[in-house]
């Protein structure tokens, strides 16, 4: 998990200088303004200059349209780019993070037609027909989804990197129990049949999201909270 | 990444057709390929999406019950005929990776799953026969705490041949104990190949994982009737340095059909230890007709690990399997469903 680490790193550091420069900027904003964002751009993305080169390692881009919490977006796109990339850079849609960028972290998780995935190894291109919901459709400052308000409630987060990925995962975890869906815990304790959120349950159901701060006993108690409460 | 072209099918004919391209591969929930591909190891210039071609659902039949290729991993281990009939199955798919990996991850795909050898998936290290084809193995005097002890092809560090990479599948695991087929689709036409003998131990080619062909397709994979059997008991134990998302140091997929005390019929494979899911016909012959106790696994047990070699940092997984085996035997005498 070193990379997701690494990365954090920076996050925090980032974080720290955003709030002593005290800017009317988004962090993105200032970010891109003080030319600190390359690292991450270049990782993901081919620059545009690419996609007019010729011959066979020629960008391929291609025209796509996606429905993006219930918007249609069509953009045309590199076919290298990840949904969370077209997310993040191409739609300014920041609420979805990278962490490791390797499927390991859970942070960049959007549900594909209500199922959580992870948006770094989805390729955009990929997506399409898919009903794409991230943290931003989930609910608004104004009109908290009620796993958002859960996360707060119990203080279930301490950076906040990882959270928009694990409220999404959280929002899944509890339609998946209301199916019925079954985790290797249930078979472990015998309960296969429309097993109970128990704590154990949820620390196995939310086991691909992983939070540096530690924040576990907290996001337990939301996800509890909320399968309890029965209104996600 | 390379860049790449991309093509959904809506047909299997139409993607073995579409896959049969120079450098093209199939595309199904991409959690290894897609992330392989951002690594550098894998580097395909076209892919072909299967995801669409009518392959995603779960039948049951007189015969035993048929798994579209792009069945996901999550679907299918909730299904209720695979819950009922063969909870083994469903025990390991929820054994393995996390929930929004398994929400992507296909059947096909999963039978098509890297290793995790760290001198595989990190082009930074010089050596990897399977990688880097006669460039020797880093694993073989490097960390090797993931690394096989069964089944490797061990000739020294520099030999072209030498792999000790372990398959990373739990699905796999249980696909072998429960005696599954593969069938695949190809410019040729189909066929189908039994799991047990779908992936391959490096001999002296470790690049190839499997026996499928390069244009070949996976389209469905079966189960027999009979290893239905072993839904009353049976049980997937994975042993691994975490309690959940962490691939497995070793792990037993472990089916029996009793007959009061009596083993009429069982099903064994180990996982973790090999290029392959390990299945041993010999152990489970020493199962069968024997009275399920201890003693008799332990001789099971016994029989599966001959001939194992550990290396400096893996050693201990001969015990491990050894001890792996009698417990999830054990625990499956008293069934995976309360």
């Amino acid at each position: 998990m070193s990379p997701c680490s690494e990365l954090l790193d920076v996050e925090m550091d980032e974080s720290a200088v955003e709030q002593d420069a005290q800017l009317q900027l988004t962090r993105r904003q200032f970010l891109a303004a003080s030319g600190v964002v390359t690292a991450g751009v270049a990782a993901g993305f081919a620059p545009a200059a690419d996609a007019q080169d010729s011959g066979p390692h020629a960008a391929q881009t291609i025209p796509l349209t996606l429905s993006i919490n219930k918007q249609q977006r069509t953009l045309t796109v590199d076919t290298r780019t990840s949904l969370l990339d077209l997310l993040r850079e191409n739609l300014d849609l920041t609420g979805s993070k990278k962490g490791c960028d390797h499927g390991q972290c859970g942070a960049c998780t959007v549900l594909l037609d209500g199922r959580r995935a992870n948006s770094c190894l989805t390729l955009a291109v990929a997506a399409q027909g898919y009903e794409i919901t991230t943290i931003e459709g989930l609910g608004d400052e104004n009109n908290l989804h009620p796993v958002q308000a859960a996360f707060l409630e119990h203080d279930g987060y301490q950076c906040g990197y990882c959270t928009p990925g694990q409220i999404c995962s959280a929002t899944a975890l509890i339609e998946e129990a209301k199916r019925g869906d079954l985790s290797q815990v249930s078979f472990e304790t015998g309960q296969t049949t429309r097993p109970q959120l128990t704590d154990e349950e949820i620390r196995e159901r939310m086991s691909g999201n992983i939070c540096r701060c530690g924040a576990y006993p907290n996001i337990v108690a939301a996800v509890r909270a909320v399968a309890m409460g029965g209104n996600a | 990444m390379i860049p790449f072209s991309y093509t959904r099918a809506d047909a299997p004919e139409a993607a073995v057709h579409a896959g049969a391209a120079h450098g093209a591969k199939f595309l199904g929930g991409g959690t290894n390929l897609v992330d392989l591909m951002k690594y550098g190891v894998e580097s395909p210039t076209a892919l072909v999406d299967v995801n669409h071609i009518g392959l995603d659902k779960v039948t049951a039949s007189a015969g035993g019950v048929n798994i579209g290729a792009s069945v996901r991993n999550s679907d299918l281990a909730n299904h209720p005929d695979i819950v009922a009939n063969y909870p083994l199955l469903s025990f390991a798919l929820l054994s393995g990776a996390s929930p929004q990996l398994r929400n992507l991850a296909t059947t096909g795909g999963n039978l098509l799953q890297r290793t995790r050898c760290y001198y595989f998936t990190d082009t930074a290290f010089p050596a990897c026969n399977k990688r880097k084809p006669g460039s020797g193995c880093g694993a073989l005097v490097g960390f090797n705490r993931i690394h096989a002890i069964l089944g490797q092809t061990d000739q020294g560090p520099t030999s072209p041949h030498t792999c000790i990479a372990t398959n990373p599948s739990d699905m796999c695991v249980a696909l072998y104990a429960l005696n599954a087929t593969v069938e695949v689709q190809g410019p040729k036409g189909k066929r189908s190949i039994p799991v047990r003998e779908f992936h391959r131990l490096p001999g002296e080619d470790p690049t190839r994982d499997t026996v499928l062909g390069p244009d070949e397709l996976i389209t469905a994979v079966t189960l027999p009737a009979n290893t239905a059997a072993f839904a009353k008991n049976s049980w997937y134990l994975k042993a691994r340095d975490r309690q959940s998302y962490a691939f497995a140091l070793v792990s037993v997929a472990a089916g029996l059909e009793l007959q009061g005390d009596t083993i009429k019929s069982a099903g064994l494979a180990l996982g973790g230890v090999a290029h392959k899911p390990w299945h041993s016909p010999e152990a489970e012959h020493a199962l069968v007709g024997k009275p399920a106790t201890e003693a008799t696994f332990k001789q099971a047990a016994e029989i599966a690990l001959r001939g194992a070699k550990g290396y400096k940092d893996n050693a201990f997984k001969v015990e491990l399997a050894k001890n792996c085996i009698v417990r999830g035997l054990t625990q499956a005498t008293k069934g995976a469903r309360a």
